[in-house]
């Protein structure tokens, strides 16, 4: 480990940003881990007043203050509803990036992060096996929802009711595509993140099916890596660079309108992140990962504001199926994407929109929180799990990947038949497009 | 430091994970929302129980320890920030809301319970706890009893102290002391709930509190009356009150905190007005439109250039929205923002408002005027850098100005965010030597070892 003279020096450039905080405490509303510990070094003002303290040479060891900072979902509502408009995000991300190079990264996370994710072919291929083998340890348990559990306790598993990993990755099923807008429509780049190239395919193909039904022209490049929220989220900003400059060769070998991802996360981490985490890069990387992040849209925003949805006749009968909408923080918090996915879920008359309590409340999923905190984080999703049980909807949709996991596994533990879906599939079915 | 057996004492009685001994986890108790040094408490702990409380505050007395309660840490005159080698006491997990009787309106609460959610649960049964101080949504409500918080409805329907029916409290042995009662009228014992009620955590615990309910009010209309000079739209404040129309709210804003907010928010302000009174009259259908009508009038002889009445719930909304965003909007502009609450009688708005603009200027620092002028209450805000010492000074001259007017003016040092250590060296000048002595004598009978939150009201 460096001095703690050296981390004060590299800390000092966080300083203008943390001196923002007023201390108001108007955090404690609205964090989800703040509600269930009611501990402040949990709340936003207790993690800015902690990264201060460290500036301030407090504390002769920065591990306190590192276990702390990573005790937070990212979830952004803090920031969504802080008077003085600090850049919390933003700071927890770069102090996080500061400690972990300080401190250097554990090797778990080492392996995981630089070993894998940022080598993008071969975290498909130990995936793939993943897949193939995941039913040995695991069986099916809500067939609503889909999830399954361990067959036998590990302690990687534990007691969750997991989404396994699709039979095939959507990259299998299409590796690639570019096709031409039609006259007035325009062509956009298809992000396809992860989570749905891994476990929700499914979403994937009713986004292109819908893409293709409006005329809009789709470029789609095959070998595409993760936008870098892992990475960021772990400290890891040379596997982030890595990331977000592969990603960046791919999507410029074209020209296109929009860049779309149909993942509340992806699109956040790209219009928002991309911009301001690159600071160990070069200038011209920067304003390459800026252009691109300027262009960065959820899917359902594109449908609503830019394309216009087509609201089809009635396909099934009897009463309409009550869905409710659970708003994942990286779109309404970070991007103010509230009213478009509700506007696509409308657009389907063989359902009937209804809203649950705290729709806007997180989830609790906070990709790496869940398997750091996991006990935390189902606390915060049991919360989430009561809200869509209140509404009585048979549906609960969903514009993020990550809260579909963590809804289907709230919902499926608590043994509800609540499916968990995507609004685009439910446009999709509406359109008659789906494959 | 706290010795090895009195931490095991402290973690018997409420649980090993409700005490917090590690530096990282006290730094955090080591600050409210005051712009004030912040000091790091020996140990923090968080009881789930009252019996657990009143063991704490036992414990503490016995071995001499320092202790300061704390809600969600909102004070704004440093009451909650701790003393080094003492504890702090988060009341945040005595939170149950343990009666809202509808027959008898009234509610007992644990202290820390957040002010909005009892606002919200009573009046999802008809009935109104008014008390609205701007840190509702997170601030206790024992922090709002121990400061006397007070909040946009004010003029017309009072302060926490108007609500507080009774209290049970822990003296500084920990044992349980009651006062007041669930009864409207109650003359039985000296008047301990009087004494408690802004006591800033020197005098006892609490652990229940009894507060008053009321009707929800049936209706209310909202305008919002534009100037073209400061001076006019303070003497239609005063006016609105020497007429006897006692409206709901009454808030003020100075150009500066219209163009902030604007910029801010787009809550279609205008921006080129020199004021703006925010006006809320609630009551009987009738009454509410006699008063409006009544304050419209007012307002124009007095020189309204326009005055907008809201047509619509959505309408009325998007005022009181506005009006919440003053001190974000403000606070986005500079580093530090200093919240003040001197208060004048009201017929001494004009003056007071007059005599903040030519500190502003005389110390060339920019202050923010927005508030709660109906009942006397401006909210003059300091925007600065508090690390630019130079300027910092000037700030610290320019507060000690503006309380010298308002005790000139007949007011009082705070309205609503109590002395806590901001004020504590300022309270002989509003009262007198004979009064601090007093208090300090009250202070020592009761708390004879000086743990109970030591130097904050009448200072070390």
């Amino acid at each position: 480990m460096a001095s703690m003279q050296e981390l004060v020096r590299l800390m000092k450039s966080l300083e203008d940003q943390l001196v923002v905080c007023m201390r108001c405490g108007m955090c404690q509303a609205v964090c989800p881990v703040f509600s269930q510990t009611g501990r402040e070094a949990d709340v936003a003002r207790g993690k800015l007043a902690l990264l201060d303290g460290l500036l301030q040479e407090m504390f002769k060891d920065p591990r306190g203050v590192y276990e702390r900072l990573n005790r937070c979902l990212l979830c952004g509502s803090c920031a969504a509803n802080c008077p003085s408009g600090v850049s919390v995000t933003e700071i927890f991300l770069q102090a996080r990036a500061i400690l972990t190079g300080f401190m250097g990264l554990p090797p778990a996370k080492r392996a995981v992060l630089r070993g894998m994710l940022a080598h993008p072919e071969l975290f498909d291929n130990l995936m793939a096996w993943g897949a193939r083998f995941q039913s040995i340890f695991t069986r099916e348990v809500n067939d609503v929802i889909g999830t399954s559990c361990a067959r036998i306790t590990t302690p990687l598993i534990g007691d969750r009711h997991f989404r396994g990993l699709a039979p095939k990755p959507f990259h299998r099923l299409q590796p690639g595509l570019d096709s031409a807008p039609q006259r007035g429509r325009p062509r956009v780049a298809f992000f396809v993140g992860c989570l749905l190239d891994k476990f929700f395919p499914d979403i994937a193909r009713a986004a292109l099916a819908v893409l293709q039904f409006h005329g809009v022209g789709v470029f789609m490049p095959s070998g595409q890596a993760c936008c870098g929220i892992p990475a960021l989220s772990a400290g890891d900003t040379q596997s982030f660079g890595r990331l977000v400059r592969h990603n960046l060769a791919l999507f410029e070998a074209r020209r296109w309108d929009y860049l779309v991802t149909a993942c509340a996360t992806c699109t956040a981490t790209i219009r928002k992140l991309w911009p301001v985490m690159l600071r160990e890069e070069t200038a011209a990387l920067r304003a390459r990962a800026e252009k691109m992040a300027a262009k960065a849209l959820d899917i359902n925003q594109l449908l609503v504001d830019e394309i216009g949805l087509l609201a089809r006749e009635r396909r099934k009968g009897g009463d309409p199926v009550a869905v409710t909408y659970h708003d994942p923080c990286h779109l309404k918090k970070s991007l103010g994407v509230a009213a478009q996915p509700r506007a696509v879920l409308a657009a389907n008359p063989d359902y009937r929109l209804v809203e649950m309590p705290e729709a806007d409340t997180c989830c609790g999923m906070g990709g790496s929180f869940n398997l750091q905190y996991y006990d935390l984080s189902a606390a915060i999703g049991q919360r989430k799990r009561d809200n869509v049980q209140a509404s009585g909807a048979a549906v609960v949709a969903t514009g993020c990947p990550a809260c579909m996991l963590q809804l289907s596994d709230a919902l499926s533990r608590a043994g509800d038949r609540v499916a968990v879906r995507h609004p685009l599939e439910l446009y999709a079915e509406s359109l008659g497009t789906k494959t | 430091m706290i010795r090895k057996s009195l931490l095991k004492e402290f973690q018997i009685i409420v649980g090993a994970e409700n005490v917090f001994s590690e530096d990282t986890d006290r730094l955090a108790y080591s600050y409210d929302a005051a712009v004030l040094e912040a000091v790091m408490p020996a140990l923090v702990v968080r009881p789930t129980t009252g019996e657990a409380l009143g063991q704490v505050v036992r414990l503490c007395n016995q071995n001499r320890i320092p202790l300061t309660v704390r809600g969600a840490g909102t004070n704004l005159s440093g009451g909650t920030i701790p003393i080094a080698d003492g504890v702090v006491v988060v009341t945040n997990a005595l939170n149950r809301i343990e009666e809202i009787n509808e027959e008898d309106m009234y509610a007992v609460v644990q202290p820390g319970v957040v002010t909005a959610k009892l606002a919200a649960a009573v009046e999802a049964k008809g009935l109104f706890y008014p008390p609205d101080p701007g840190s509702q949504a997170v601030s206790t409500l024992g922090g709002n009893v121990a400061e006397n918080a007070g909040g946009l409805r004010g003029l017309k329907y009072g302060v926490t102290r108007d609500y507080v029916m009774g209290l049970q409290f822990f003296d500084v042995d920990g044992e349980p002391i009651k006062t007041g009662s669930r009864t409207v009228k109650c003359a039985t014992g000296y008047n301990l709930t009087g004494l408690m009620v802004g006591s800033e955590g020197t005098l006892g615990v609490f652990n229940k509190i009894t507060l008053k309910l009321i009707p929800l009010p049936q209706d209310r209309k909202s305008m919002v009356a534009v100037f073209d000079e400061m001076a006019k739209a303070s003497e239609a404040v005063a006016a609105v009150i020497a007429s006897h129309v006692v409206p709901a709210t009454l808030e003020i804003m100075d150009n500066f905190t219209i163009r902030a907010v604007e910029d801010h928010s787009h809550a279609g302000l205008p921006k080129e007005a020199a004021a703006l009174l925010l006006i809320e009259v609630d009551g009987h259908p009738a009454q509410v439109q006699d008063d409006a009508a009544k304050v419209e009038a007012i307002c124009r002889s007095k020189g309204a250039a326009d005055i907008r009445v809201a047509q619509s719930a959505a309408e009325r909304d998007k005022v009181w929205a506005a009006r919440r965003t003053a001190l974000s909007a403000l606070a986005k502009l500079r580093p530090t923002l200093v919240l003040e609450d001197a208060t004048v009688p009201r017929s001494q708005i004009p003056a007071m408002v007059r005599a903040i603009q030519s500190i502003s200027a005389r110390y060339g620092i920019a202050i923010g005027t927005f508030g709660h002028a109906g009942d006397g209450n401006l909210h003059p805000t300091i925007l600065t850098d508090r690390r630019d010492k130079a300027q910092w000074q000037k700030v610290e001259a320019a507060i000690a100005d503006i309380f010298d007017r308002a005790l000139a003016l007949g007011g009082t040092l705070s309205g609503e965010h109590g002395t806590g250590i901001a004020k504590s060296c300022f309270l002989e000048k509003e009262t007198s030597p004979a009064t601090i002595l007093y208090s300090k004598r009250v202070k020592a009978a009761l708390d004879p070892h000086n743990i109970l939150n030591p130097g904050k009201i009448i200072g070390g």
